[in-house]
């Protein structure tokens, strides 16, 4: 492949826990003792893994371990995982603030690396002397920003200000036009952490609406670490996440996102509620939901529906007392907490409430979901007939859609725009 | 990977470890803007909000010159008989002053720029070498500070006789003197990233340098025993021909002067080493 713009290659970094110091010393002239004769470096030993949980008290972590992939010109590449997954430290070896202790990365094209907006940024120096220092750093040249110099004043905002010493500014002042240098930095690849956490919403939106520019327009190579599952949705071809310095998974921002947010999110089953499942209930001591149950068209209890199959749901309650104005409602949430779907006994006009007798009660709701492939999280409303809430479970049970097969080009785009897939059907009409 | 053909052109391979002598000076010739552009902050960003600006420059020199003349002059009796006192100490200060300036604040480059330097990347050699040169702009206000005094004693004062020859030797001093800061500078903070005890000495250590150097006495006033150990110093050829420039002494000798310049090349070049292996993993130990 001739379009690789970065090829890493069994990266490894490791970091010595603890203080540096005294021990320091102790280490260096036991490694340098070792080499002279030859021998291995003795603190060099691959296997200690990086899991903050279980730390060795060896006094080393392999923060990166082994780490190999390929970024191709034009992509847009998200990285994501947990705190102390090795990101940070990932982007840090590819901007070359630091060495690995181990394996290559290989780069192809000037590169640029925005860890931080505003590097450099002096507060005595006035906005428009710091634009240049800034730049400079950056690896700008002078004229180059002479040049954009006015594009880069328009997209901050900053105005009048521009010939103010930056200590004076506000900090939002400060991010904007620091952001502003970085984005007329005109690098072959960009590598951008966390920076846009700040500023307001409509300037972080420029921001993202820039880094898309700068990648679909000008077929620049974008390397993004966030902890914006939506921000990564929106903006990359492609997403990496790592796990305790390994690539957990690479592919296709939804998928591998989903993935990420289900592992932080641990287990969420249809089944038998628990005792101490969280429950919001308006009038306590008329009803409780005993089980919720997705079935698949067998009657037998699944998790996973084929795409735009039938969902069905079933709904087991213990009923105290006899009620007679019970609407059912159910949703489907995706890993975001955003609503998709709402299904419920009370869509149309005329239909009646639910009238229920004591003791169990079972209720069946039958759905035309047509959801993208995903996972989702249901949640289960019993109410009365002024929306007050009997009993209802949020983000109870988590089911998945399949997707139409990996090898199916279609899928490729289809299931990464938007959330519902309705049934269509296409005329050609001359 | 290796089976894939080689014609793939890397611009950069990032590896573990790097020769000894992959110095890649000519990065500093690429970055000359951002050298250029660091040496402007810092000439700036000490003079805003001051009244006096620059002329601050005159003070430190001026006040130590009036304490040596005092202390190590009058009381001590150390000055020469002939040139004036003062010419005689400023003169010494001044030279010694670039070279303590290179040497002090470069010796702080890691630990200092931490911040900058922990989240891009440019060649770390920049900043302490934008730092000699700020230093140089200093030193060239001092200087004038320097030529107006001496001048003034010229005129009013006929008990010296100055070298005029000696003049053409500025630049080569000036360039020993910054060589030597910034060597000196960069081996300690090339230390001092992961033993910071180094820092602490380095405002004593320059002092204690200082005292063994001409600055405060004449080496014509030393024992020949003692002068050949005050020479060990490579500053002190450096202090003695400007004051043979300026003053018309006669304690200068050019095989000092090719120590000094050979000291300062073998420091530099082992400092450039010894910072360029560094600078690459520092941020991790700093």
């Amino acid at each position: 492949m001739s379009d690789v713009v970065i090829r890493v290659e069994n990266l490894s970094k490791r970091y010595r826990l603890g203080g540096i110091g005294a021990r320091s010393l102790a280490d260096d002239v036991s490694r340098m003792w070792a080499r002279m004769k030859g021998a291995e470096d003795p603190l060099l030993k691959i296997g200690a893994k990086n899991d903050r949980l279980q730390l060795a008290s060896k006094g080393h972590v392999w923060v990166l371990d082994k780490l190999s992939f390929d970024i191709h010109r034009g992509e847009v590449v998200g990285i994501i995982g947990k705190n102390g997954a090795g990101k940070s430290t990932l982007l840090k070896i590819l901007s070359r603030v630091t060495g690995p202790t181990a394996g290559e990365v290989k780069i192809k094209g000037r590169i640029a690396s925005l860890l931080e907006v505003g590097t450099g940024f002096h507060p005595e120096l006035t906005g428009r002397e710091n634009v240049f220092l800034n730049g400079a750093i950056m690896g700008m040249s002078k004229n180059e920003i002479r040049k954009k110099f006015d594009e880069i004043l328009d997209f901050s905002g900053i105005g009048g200000y521009i010939d103010t010493p930056v200590k004076r500014y506000s900090s939002g002042m400060y991010v904007r036009l620091a952001f502003a240098v970085a984005a007329y930095l005109e690098p072959e690849i960009l590598i951008i952490d966390e920076v846009l956490a700040v500023g307001d919403a409509e300037f972080q939106k420029k921001a993202l609406g820039k880094m898309e520019s700068v990648s679909k327009n000008e077929g620049r190579t974008v390397l993004f670490v966030s902890h914006s599952m939506s921000a990564v949705q929106a903006l990359c071809s492609r997403c990496i996440m790592l796990e305790q310095g390994k690539v957990a998974l690479d592919g296709l921002p939804r998928p591998v996102v989903d993935h990420y947010l289900n592992g932080g999110l641990g287990e969420s089953v249809f089944g038998t509620v628990g005792a101490d499942y969280p429950r919001n209930q308006y009038h306590p001591g008329m009803l409780r939901i005993r089980a919720v149950d997705l079935l698949g068209s067998d009657g037998n209890r699944i998790e996973t529906l084929r795409y735009h199959e039938r969902m069905r749901v079933r709904i087991t309650l213990d009923v105290e007392k006899p009620l007679n104005d019970v609407i059912v409602a159910l949703t489907a949430g995706n890993e975001l907490e955003e609503n998709i779907l709402f299904a419920s006994s009370a869509d149309r006009r005329n239909d009646p409430p639910l009238v229920l007798q004591t003791g169990e009660q079972v209720i069946e709701m039958e759905i035309n979901q047509q959801l993208q492939p995903g996972s989702y999280f249901t949640g289960i409303m019993l109410w009365d007939k002024n929306g007050y809430p009997y009993d209802a479970l949020r983000r109870f049970g988590r089911f998945f859609v399949e997707d139409f097969g990996d090898n199916d080009r279609y899928y490729r785009w289809k299931s990464r725009i938007g959330m519902v897939n309705p049934d269509t059907t296409v005329k050609l009409l001359t | 990977m290796s089976n894939e053909p080689q014609d793939e052109k890397w611009t950069l391979v990032l590896a573990p470890r790097r020769g000894w002598f992959d110095l890649r000076l000519g990065e500093i010739w690429r970055y000359r803007e951002l050298i250029l552009l660091f040496v402007r902050r810092d000439f700036i960003a000490s003079f805003k909000q001051t009244i006096l600006g620059p002329l601050w420059f005159f003070v430190q020199p001026v006040l130590t010159t009036i304490i040596f003349t005092i202390v190590f002059g009058g009381l001590a009796g150390l000055a020469p008989d002939g040139p004036p006192k003062a010419l005689f100490y400023l003169t010494g200060i001044v030279s010694w002053g670039y070279f303590a300036e290179c040497l002090t604040k470069t010796a702080g480059t890691f630990v200092t720029n931490a911040s900058i330097f922990g989240k891009v990347y440019f060649p770390r050699i920049v900043l302490p070498v934008s730092v000699v040169i700020s230093g140089l702009m200093r030193f060239l206000v001092q200087f004038v500070l320097l030529l107006g005094v001496w001048i003034y004693y010229l005129a009013t004062d006929a008990a010296f006789q100055p070298r005029y020859e000696l003049l053409a030797l500025i630049p080569v001093l000036l360039l020993i003197s910054a060589g030597l800061g910034l060597g000196f500078g960069i081996i300690i903070s090339s230390v001092t990233t992961k033993y910071r005890d180094l820092q602490q000495l380095v405002g004593f250590g320059v002092q204690l340098l200082m005292y063994l150097s001409p600055v405060i006495f004449p080496m014509a006033k030393l024992s020949e025993k003692w002068q050949h150990v005050i020479m060990l110093n490579p500053m002190s050829a450096v202090i003695e021909y400007m004051r043979a420039a300026f003053l018309g002494t006669t304690g200068e000798n050019p095989m000092y002067l090719l120590y000094s310049a050979g000291f300062m090349l073998v420091l530099l070049f082992g400092g450039l080493l010894l910072f360029n292996r560094v600078e690459r993993t520092f941020i991790d130990t700093v």
